[in-house]
């Protein structure tokens, strides 16, 4: 059997995930995210907040809880459970920057923790920060 | 004389004694009876896990001492070592110890390198005793190749869990009971994998070939032997090895023990397609294998480890994973099979 033989088949005998099943894991803990999300929404607005300032704070909330779940080794329990329930929401992440930040302090605080931080959530800024920039100088040409 | 990789201990190398010592994980699974120690703190009463790794190292060397009843200068060498960048599990474990070292890799293939090698040295006359050892950690592995540990992710169904484990053996030319009798140095193969979640399938032409090789050239058959055990091939990986010599005529299925799919109960522990890392082979070769040889219920084991010979930066690159493996037949002296 050649190489590409020999991959192809590997490829074909090899067990695939459960989608189905990792679907409707996601689907309700992802849900379930989304409505503590609401629900701090509600009370936050409840308490007096602008609609604006609310929704700036329940994302806040969500990072800390991410943060603060990383931080004592539940997150990545609940993740590998959840899978994109919990990493499309903000909680995902924020698991990204608190664990590499987390895993490197061995390593100080200028090389490891600062350093280290970004080598996962990175290029989602990365990218982020550039694709709005795309967008909004296509904006500003269609808008003109 | 054709270059086919098969060495002979005809001088006499003999397997004295093991220490293997294991983490949490390992002591969960269904051998835990066999291994000597169990640390449940991850971190070895240290503060990183690459110091927790040399910590393992540093205990288990002295457990084999202590269980050898040996003294530390009279061990000719240590062959050793990890996954960790430049070896730093075993060396740093090491220093401290007034023992000559030599710092190995063959990744997971570690340990088998380490006892030919090890055996060549003992049964050429030049030590009069050597030490192999390997090991893993599965949080410095994770940090090294994957993700931080904390890092939420889920795994496919063909990868593999690294071994938090480390075993040590000591080698000495008097007659124990467990004879080095020969073995084969393996050549890296690469059969075009570049999925890390799937190291199995990467590993499994450098398994069947060093397999086939050795009963194509070491004079022994397959019936000779109770055991055919492959380090860490995983149970995605023993398929397709046992699959693939099939195809070259060799069917060493019923046979055919993984280290990697015994250590973990795969289902229990949902540990997918099974453990890996230098410590398997080690852990369980020194633990399971070596103490029922020594009851006599196994006469002659062909040790096969295998590495996948990958790195982080390689794998960034993907380029597919070069593989390694390299075997060792362990065989009583005394009791069945002699």
């Amino acid at each position: 059997m050649d190489s590409k033989a020999y991959q192809t088949y590997t490829e074909s005998r090899a067990k695939r995930s459960h989608v189905l099943r990792d679907c409707i894991r996601a689907f309700w803990v992802g849900g379930l995210i989304c409505c503590l999300g609401q629900a701090l929404n509600v009370i936050y607005q409840w308490a007096g907040l602008e609609e604006k300032t609310a929704g700036l704070c329940v994302s806040v909330t969500l990072i800390f809880l991410a943060g603060l779940l990383t931080g004592i080794g539940w997150f990545d329990r609940i993740a590998k459970y959840a899978g994109a329930g919990t990493l499309v929401p903000i909680t995902g992440f924020s698991n990204a920057v608190a664990a590499p930040a987390i895993d490197a302090r061995a390593e100080g605080y200028v090389t490891g923790v600062a350093a280290k931080m970004f080598t996962i959530a990175g290029p989602v800024i990365v990218y982020g920060a550039v694709s709005s920039i795309l967008y909004g100088v296509l904006y500003y040409l269609f808008t003109l | 004389m054709a270059n086919n990789g098969v060495i002979r201990f005809t001088g006499g190398c003999y397997l004295a004694q093991t220490a293997t010592t294991v983490g949490k994980k390992e002591n969960q699974g269904p051998l835990n009876a066999w291994f000597d120690v169990s640390e449940s703190d991850e971190y070895f009463g240290q503060s990183t896990f690459e110091q927790a790794e040399s910590e393992m190292v540093r205990r288990n060397l002295r457990l084999l001492l202590e269980k050898a009843n040996v003294k530390e200068e009279e061990i000719g060498a240590v062959l050793g070592g990890d996954l960790v960048n430049q070896c730093t599990g075993t060396s740093f474990g090491i220093s401290g110890y007034q023992i000559p070292y030599l710092g190995l890799y063959g990744a997971c293939s570690t340990i088998a390198e380490a006892l030919l090698i090890g055996a060549s040295l003992v049964s050429g006359g030049f030590l009069p005793s050597a030490v192999a050892l390997a090991s893993s950690h599965f949080c410095t592995a994770e940090r090294q190749y994957r993700f931080p540990p904390e890092y939420g992710s889920q795994r496919t169904p063909t990868s593999q869990y690294t071994v938090t484990g480390t075993g040590a053996f000591l080698l000495t030319a008097e007659d124990t009971g467990i004879r080095v009798a020969d073995g084969v140095l393996g050549v890296v193969t690469d059969g075009g994998i570049t999925d890390a979640n799937n190291m199995g399938a990467a590993m499994a032409p450098a398994a069947a070939d060093t397999i086939l090789r050795y009963f194509d050239h070491s004079g022994r058959s397959l019936a000779d032997f109770d055991a055919v055990v492959t380090g860490d091939l995983g149970q995605e990986g023993l398929e397709l090895t046992d699959e693939l010599l099939q195809k070259c005529g060799l069917d060493i299925a019923p046979k055919h023990l993984d280290c990697g799919v015994l250590i973990y109960d795969a289902k229990k522990q949902d540990m997918h397609s099974g453990g890996s890392g230098c410590g398997c082979l080690a852990s369980v070769l020194g633990g399971y294998f070596f103490q029922r040889i020594r009851r006599g219920e196994l006469g002659r084991i062909l040790a096969v480890g295998t590495g996948a010979l990958l790195s982080a930066n390689s794998a960034f690159q993907k380029l597919s994973i070069p593989s390694v493996a390299h075997a060792v037949c362990l065989e009583s002296t005394t009791g069945k099979g002699a």
